[in-house]
């Protein structure tokens, strides 16, 4: 019985606080915005950060509520009538994307100034995605997860596009649109085939009803014609081959702090998605959407780490190995195909919370290099930073290690944790062919290296480093050594947004 | 206190070094060096009390890794990695060759770098701690861990400070060994998981896994070996996978080629030792694999030295040398004798004394001429006397002659060699043969007959500093050349373990019998050496049949319980 009052219950708004709160931010950005005089800008930017921080704290109270509640079987952790579910996978994700979020709003402080685009939009924008993708990872019904992924999407679009005089970002905004639109009308068809086999946009009813079906015939047409449109939506948002085309164009013309923001907490978003339909929604179908995957992995891991080795601009370089690293997390999800087994997808978050500071590291150099008349994103203008700026060289060296997965750096862990799965599954052919992979890609990792510390510096102009860039740097490096030496905590933080204590089914996550 | 953490100690000096260089302004050059060498000399005069302490308990046979630090998955409970060091005879000597080079190779270069001090010293001290590590670890995953990250100073010292085609070099070098240590990766987490099957403990502790390993059997084993083999043999470099070494060595400075010839390369051959023989020892056992690597040994020895032979560039003359010459190490590891092993891990330290001083021999008369090419030199010894003499032993130490320390690491090889198989040691002969031909040949070239470059006329002599790093070099060479005997006692212990580990699992051994009268082995059995963590079989078949269960209580304190989540 719906009623007025539980409608409108308290804990529903305790759990969507971290959301309310960054739109109230997001708000006061582009009302504030109207009255700051050009030299005050920064503060758009500083007021982006402090909704980030009051999101953490409304994160932290939704956190000691469900800790609260949380019994088994509970159900009460979900709100607005079971469409939201802040569990800890949730809060995790939340966590992540609050981080990468107020890392890339780091970087972007004095890039923007330099392109002359600082608006207090830019920020609001940020939060707004951020909100999308808290919807994505929290929501346990088909119209609140669309809702937050085009919320995010639309986002996303501006802020590639957010250079208005600069063509190449208008070309990537416009493909990154025109594919992304499509895509979602692919994924919202899928979506729409579920609804009409079960009846319910929710994901645990149409679980049950999907495992009904599944029982009665596993071959069954529009269940797996949805299935395949649902994948290639989400598939398309974490950029997986075949779906990949748009992201090294995006990537290359959007504004580099975008390019970050992008390649972390939109693609951790894509992911948090894409597992809520697939281990929530999807689980009983894994017999069927487990060979897909493999085909899907192997494919981007080949696409990704081949395309990667000819490039010849680090962003577009970075963007396809990123296309690599989601062929490695695919293998996590392909692991946990039901052997109850949960490695893969400890395997996943883990990956997901090291690259968020390794790549967005990586991007925040490429940022420092950007001046008045040079992007700073080919591999020449690298070219001697190790003489030019030592410090800030060291650190690209430890972003691109860690991407390409060396001990004892934050990457290894991802890799890790995948390899892992991989080989107490017994996949060991696939395991073979990831690490085949991650040693090519050490190769492209290298060569940036090559150019940074190895080659003569094209200019004498030293690099420049502003504050707020400089903290950005240190904080992702920090962490990159930090979970790299001391993975501990951070595993255990994992093992807890999974909810598994000791050997845990994977099960377990779903009711 | 000190006693019980020395290893510790040991290891992290030269880091502690690292980040204090980081303190001094790059301007001030001199003081750089001078904090670098004060630090790399540290970690060897912290080193040096190892020697009395580990001769002293040499021989007890519990614990078999001695100076044991840290416990079973300390450092990362959730997957059962542990921070776990212990050394026993082999990892000791390693570890001792490897401070004593990191000391001499720092001050090798204090005139050889002049652009980046502080970064080259910082990463060549980062390097030692490396390379420390690899040698301390006890724990699969901590072993791991620093062979990986040891290729990242090692990298940069190539490719920073290193010749015209170091790119190429660098990025080689990096790839290689990544390759083949990745594959390892998948073997050490196979084993993890088999471990995990047998006794539901998750661990990377090196005693709980020398405890199961053996037990896996047929393909998977033999892949698993492979897996292992193929890592550790792209490092020592064996013959198929021997390519990245002569781009890395001539391309590296001097102080890099020292450090990669003398300790990088010995990692691949104690890798072998510490880890194949006792894991897969019925692999080991396998005929064709056997042959297939003694064949590998042998070619390498044989193509070393030919290719030698014909070089024009000196340091690619010493780069194949090494080739050469670890072929005669792993020749002494696989035929599994304790002559054959022990003789082995002498050549591996023979040859950090002999060829580090040869690279250092190279480099000398490269930072004076800078051009290693051998045409350009001649009657050098007219000229440079005492640096002509000091070159001579170190060549003569190089081909094994008696009373100089290589012959006392070829011998044993040879003569363990013939025992088990005449032919391999007929093969293996001409290695000898050429490496004194090359050698010989080399020092006519450039030491004898008349100046006849001018530009040679006016070549300093050895200065203090450069003795100084060949001094320790030169007594070590003449002291184990002469008095080889306290090497051979302490690693006594470790390759009697390893070649009774190997013996059992040998088809068709039965263990020694207490009572000789009794037609079946006795039920207590023991095999000649006592070791800690292999459980004393009476046949290699009935190893399958060895209950799961009862080896979890067999190796009781180190399956302290890891759990994984």
């Amino acid at each position: 019985m719906i009623t007025i009052g539980n409608l409108f219950s308290r804990s529903d708004y305790v759990l969507a606080g971290p959301m309310l709160v960054l739109a109230a931010f997001a708000i006061a950005i582009l009302i504030v915005d109207l009255f700051l005089p050009k030299a005050m800008k920064r503060w758009n930017a500083v007021l982006a950060l402090a909704g980030l921080v009051a999101a953490g704290f409304a994160l932290a109270k939704v956190w000691a509520t469900v800790h609260y509640i949380e019994t088994p079987g509970s159900k009460k952790f979900s709100g607005f009538l079971g469409s939201l579910a802040m569990d800890r996978f949730a809060i995790y994700f939340s966590l992540l994307f609050l981080v990468g979020a107020a890392v890339a709003i780091l970087m972007s402080v004095r890039y923007m100034e330099i392109e002359n685009e600082e608006h207090g939009e830019y920020y609001a924008l940020i939060l707004f995605a951020v909100i999308g993708m808290i919807c994505m990872a929290a929501g346990f019904d088909l119209i609140l997860l669309f809702v937050g992924l085009e919320l995010m999407a639309l986002s996303t679009y501006v802020l590639v596009g957010f250079l208005r005089r600069d063509r190449r970002s208008n070309e990537a905004a416009l493909k990154y649109l025109l594919l992304g639109a499509f895509s979602s009308g692919i994924f919202a068809y899928g979506l729409s085939l579920f609804y009409g086999l079960t009846g319910s946009t929710n994901l645990a009813e149409i679980a049950d009803k999907l495992a009904q079906r599944m029982a009665d015939n596993p071959r069954y047409p529009i269940a797996l014609m949805a299935l395949i449109t649902t994948a290639t939506g989400l598939l398309f948002k974490i950029a997986a081959v075949p779906f990949h085309q748009w992201a090294p164009d995006a990537y290359e013309g959007a504004p580099t702090a975008v390019t970050g923001f992008m390649s972390v907490a939109v693609k951790a978003a894509g992911w948090a998605m894409l597992l809520r339909i697939f281990l929530f929604m999807l689980w009983p179908m894994r017999a069927q959407y487990t060979p897909m995957l493999i085909f899907v992995a192997v494919a981007t891991m080949i696409g990704g780490n081949f395309a990667a080795l000819t490039q010849t601009n680090v962003k577009r370089l970075l963007a396809y190995s990123s296309i690599a690293h989601v062929g490695y997390m695919l293998l996590g999800l392909v692991a946990s195909d039901g052997k109850n087994n949960s490695t893969g997808i400890k395997g996943i978050l883990v990956y997901l919370l090291v690259y968020t500071f390794m790549n967005l590291g990586a991007f925040a150099v490429i940022t420092s290099l950007r001046r008045r008349d040079i992007i700073g994103d080919e591999l020449d203008d690298l070219g001697g930073l190790f003489y030019k700026a030592p410090s800030e060289a060291i650190l690209l060296l430890i972003f691109l290690l860690s991407l390409a997965g060396i001990p004892p750096l934050a990457g290894f862990w991802g890799k890790y944790y995948i390899f892992l799965s991989l080989m107490e599954t017994g996949h060991y052919a696939l395991a073979v062919t990831a690490v085949a992979f991650s040693v090519l890609g050490l190769y492209y990792y290298l060569r940036i290296a090559n150019a940074a510390f190895m080659r003569e510096s094209v200019d004498a102009e030293p690099v420049k480093i502003a504050p707020s860039l400089a903290a950005a740097l240190w904080v992702s490096a920090a962490a990159t050594v930090g979970i790299g030496m001391f993975p501990e905590v951070f595993l255990r933080m994992v093992n807890w947004s999974l909810a598994l204590t000791g050997d845990a089914k994977i099960i377990g996550l779903l009711r | 206190m000190l006693r019980a953490h020395i290893l510790s100690i040991v290891l992290f000096t030269p880091l502690v070094g690292a980040f204090l260089l980081l303190l001094v302004p790059k301007e001030n050059k001199n003081a750089i060096r001078w904090l670098a060498n004060i630090f790399a000399l540290a970690g060897f005069l912290v080193s040096l009390p190892l020697v009395p302490w580990f001769w002293a308990v040499k021989n007890e046979a519990t614990p078999y890794f001695k100076f044991a630090e840290g416990s079973a998955n300390n450092w990362i409970p959730s997957i059962g990695a542990g921070y776990q060091l212990g050394i026993d005879g082999i990892s000791f000597l390693l570890i001792m060759l490897t401070t004593l080079l990191g000391a001499i190779s720092i001050l090798s270069s204090w005139t050889a770098i002049e652009n980046r001090v502080k970064e080259y010293y910082a990463w060549f001290l980062v390097l030692q701690t490396g390379m420390l590590g690899v040698f301390m670890a006890n724990d699969f995953f901590l072993f791991f861990v620093f062979w990986e990250a040891m290729l990242v100073p090692m990298y940069l010292l190539i490719g920073i400070w290193g010749g015209p085609r170091k790119l190429y070099a660098a990025i080689k070098f990096f790839l290689y060994t990544l390759a083949g240590s990745v594959l390892m990766l998948l073997g050490i987490l196979f084993l993890y998981f088999h471990h995990h099957t047998l006794t539901g403990v998750y661990t990377f502790s090196l005693e709980a896994l020398y405890a199961t390993a053996p037990l896996i059997t047929g393909k998977a084993a033999i892949l698993l070996f492979f897996a292992f083999f193929i890592g550790f043999a792209i490092k020592v470099p064996m013959f198929p996978f021997h390519t990245w070494l002569p781009d890395a060595h001539v391309e590296a400075p001097t102080a890099g080629s020292v450090i990669l010839a003398g300790v990088l390369l010995k990692m691949g051959t104690y890798g072998l030792l510490r880890f194949s023989l006792p894991f897969f020892p019925a692999v080991a056992n396998i005929h064709w694999v056997q042959l297939l690597i003694i064949t590998l040994s042998l070619i390498g020895i044989l193509y070393g030295a030919l290719v030698s032979l014909v070089q024009k560039d000196m340091k690619k003359l010493v780069a194949y040398s090494s080739v050469s010459h670890l072929g005669f190490c792993t020749l002494g590891i696989f035929v599994y004798s304790s002559m054959g092993i022990a003789g082995s891990v002498i050549q591996q330290i023979n040859h950090g004394i002999s060829t580090g001083a040869l690279f250092l021999i190279v480099g000398i008369l490269y930072e004076r001429r800078h051009t290693r090419d051998i045409s350009e030199y001649g009657g050098i010894s007219t000229v440079m006397p005492v640096y002509a003499t000091i070159t001579l032993i170190m060549f003569m130490s190089s081909m094994g002659l008696p009373l100089l320390n290589g012959f006392v690491g070829e011998m044993p090889i040879m003569m363990a060699t013939f025992m088990v198989n005449k032919a391999w040691a007929i093969w293996a002969v001409p290695g000898v043969v050429l490496a004194a031909a090359y050698l010989l040949w080399l020092y006519q070239r450039v030491f004898f007959g008349n100046v006849t470059n001018p530009k040679n006329e006016k070549l300093l002599d050895l200065n203090a500093r450069e003795l100084a790093t060949f001094v320790p070099l030169l007594v070590l060479a003449l002291v184990i050349g002469v008095y080889p005997q306290p090497l051979f006692k302490i690693l006594d212990q470790p390759v009697n373990h390893l070649a009774g580990i190997v013996e059992q699992h040998r088809p068709g051994y039965v263990a020694p019998v207490v009572n000789a009268q009794e037609t079946e082995p006795a039920k207590e059995a023991v095999p000649e050496v006592k070791a800690p963590e292999v459980k004393p079989t009476e046949k290699p078949v009935e190893k399958k049949a060895v209950e799961p269960v009862k080896t979890a209580g067999q190796t009781p304190a180190f399956h302290t319980s890891a759990h994984k989540s």
